[in-house]
């Protein structure tokens, strides 16, 4: 039994079991986010009226202040149970179903976007980030892939890549968030002068 | 464990933990009532140092890997097991909006997954709250005069890096008033800023004090920001540290021009005695204006040795009693926020709505969200 959560684009939270999803709820809202996310996690608690026995958490990538969120929830939540939390790419969750060779790309802000390949349902390139533009000469065969742009990522799919990827004993992860980008700071100069 | 006469939380006292993450402090702390049992920091301070200051994003970054760590610490500090708590409390501004949301976040996710009520709580009145912690373990610095049933109405003087703020405090859990604010930088960037103008690195407050020992607070005649006649009927209790941070920096500047060595002892004191005397001054002023002869300090500046000598000297003089709770309760932390989480508790408010957000600019008036 897993609870899911993704806050890599709006907050999505889903109980699913096995291959079943119990409950999902969801809001798109790409700032509510912090608003969201506790009773999103209630509703689907109430609603599937089940225990889980792991939390799945969207490691982005997204905008960082909103994929926080979602983080902080699952380990949290994850903590207050005693039970694990298993990281996994928010992209995979976008790729979910799709056995064509696929080009996932979602907003990364700062006319940029983020992007992953994925051929037979695995994640072959990516999550790396490119201008729009540069996007057909930087993704290897690029037109023979099926180009999904998400606006939305779902927790119950998110849940289901976890899923599989334990029942197979295989890994999940990341443990961290995929920010793919440092902090935007540079280290400052010496001060300005005041007087002329 | 044995425990002190009187520090004993009466039983039934709701035992909570408070998570607070506005600026580069991640801080969790549980208390039972008024009483500490555990109060733990984790700051990212040393990875802004190269910054000059706090970098929003580094340390929101740096709260979502410090949460659990801190979580674990501050339990076993108690003693305690996470289900015991009775609530959850968090500090839902004001402060750096991306870093207030990974505390919220979380304690929203601890709340539901223990099915515990959640208190969003104003960080400035947490500070406040500071004041009402009792210890027993002794691991909190001085405890001397510290805890113990805070009298109000009192005047609370908050200053750290992010708020320089003079408030009238009549209950904690209903009535906090703004009296004044900073209206430009606040006291702890200014020191910050100039440090940086000497060539001192980050955080500029121990710097300006090690610098400003042996240094002659009266060398150098700097700006009182908004103290001038003409300021007293609208900022008689607001304050301005941006003219006597450019001040300082002409002063430096005219003295390297003129190729001479920067007498950076003298800067630093004469500097730091133009802050806390403006600091203390207001405050002061603000007990006298309102027949209150009760002063209560906190924040992260609160470290400053000057500031606590004139302040104690200033309310001595004024038969002012003065407060100031421990170092690890003046700076941000968690169990501040727990304190007044309880105290709410206590008085019979409803949690508040899970629904609730981060707000980085909560007014003082809102104790919870």
């Amino acid at each position: 039994m897993l609870l899911a959560i993704d806050t890599s684009a709006g907050t999505s939270v889903a109980m699913v079991d096995g291959d079943r999803t119990l409950a999902e709820a969801a809001s798109a809202d790409p700032r509510g986010h912090a608003e969201a996310i506790g009773v999103l996690i209630e509703r689907v608690l109430r609603e599937s009226g089940a225990v889980p026995d792991a939390v799945v958490a969207g490691m982005g990538p997204g905008p960082f202040t909103g994929l926080r969120v979602g983080i902080a929830a699952a380990r949290a939540f994850a903590y207050a149970r005693g039970i694990p939390v298993h990281g996994v790419c928010s992209h995979d969750g976008i790729a979910e179903g799709r056995t064509a060779p696929t080009l996932v790309v979602t907003d990364a802000r700062r006319r940029e976007v983020a992007w992953s390949v994925y051929r037979d349902g695995e994640r072959v390139d990516g999550p790396h980030l490119a201008s729009p533009e540069e996007l057909p000469s930087v993704v290897e065969g690029y037109t023979a892939l099926d180009r999904v742009d998400a606006v939305e990522v779902s927790a119950a799919s998110l849940a289901l890549v976890a899923a599989r990827l334990l029942a197979a004993g295989r890994p999940t992860g990341p443990d961290q968030p995929l920010y793919l980008r440092a902090p935007d700071v540079t280290v400052p100069a010496g001060p300005k002068r005041v007087t002329g | 464990m044995a425990e002190p006469v009187g520090v004993s939380a009466p039983v039934g006292a709701p035992l909570v933990l408070g998570i607070e993450t506005s600026c580069d402090e991640t801080g969790v702390g549980i208390v039972r009532g008024d009483r500490l049992l555990a109060n733990v920091i984790a700051s990212s301070m040393d990875e802004h140092a190269r910054y000059g200051g706090v970098v929003p994003e580094v340390a929101a970054r740096a709260h979502l890997e410090a949460l659990t760590p801190a979580l674990d610490a501050a339990l076993a500090r108690a003693g305690i097991a996470l289900p015991e708590v009775d609530a959850i409390a968090v500090t839902s501004g004001p402060g750096l909006a991306g870093a207030l949301m990974v505390g919220v976040g979380a304690a929203k996710a601890l709340a539901v997954a223990l099915g515990k009520p959640l208190y969003a709580v104003n960080h400035l009145v947490g500070h406040v709250g500071a004041d009402l912690l009792t210890s027993s373990d002794g691991d909190d610095g001085e405890t001397g005069e510290t805890g113990g049933p805070l009298e109000l109405p009192a005047i609370a003087l908050l200053v750290s890096g992010g708020h320089t703020s003079l408030l009238l405090v009549r209950s904690l859990t209903d009535d906090v008033e703004l009296l004044g604010e900073t209206v430009d930088d606040a006291a702890g960037e200014a020191f910050d800023k100039v440090a940086r103008l000497l060539g001192l690195p980050y955080p500029g407050g121990p710097e300006i004090d090690r610098a400003a020992a042996g240094g002659d607070p009266a060398a150098i005649a700097f700006p009182r920001g908004l103290t001038a006649a003409k300021d007293q009927e609208r900022h008689r209790y607001d304050f301005s540290f941006s003219g006597l941070k450019t001040a300082v920096a002409r002063y430096v500047e005219a003295e390297r021009d003129a190729g001479r060595p920067v007498p950076v002892a003298d800067v630093a004191a004469s500097f730091r005695e133009a802050v806390v005397d403006v600091l203390t001054a207001k405050a002061i002023r603000a007990c006298a204006d309102h027949g209150i002869p009760r002063l209560l300090l906190g924040g992260g500046v609160v470290a400053n040795a000057r500031l606590r000598e004139l302040a104690t000297a200033r309310a001595t003089d004024a038969g002012v009693l003065l407060r100031i709770p421990p170092l690890a309760l003046c700076t941000d932390n968690g169990a501040m926020i727990a304190a007044v989480a309880a105290r709410l508790i206590a008085a019979g408010h409803a949690p508040s709505s899970l629904g609730v957000g981060a707000d980085s600019t909560l007014p003082v008036t809102v104790v919870q969200a």
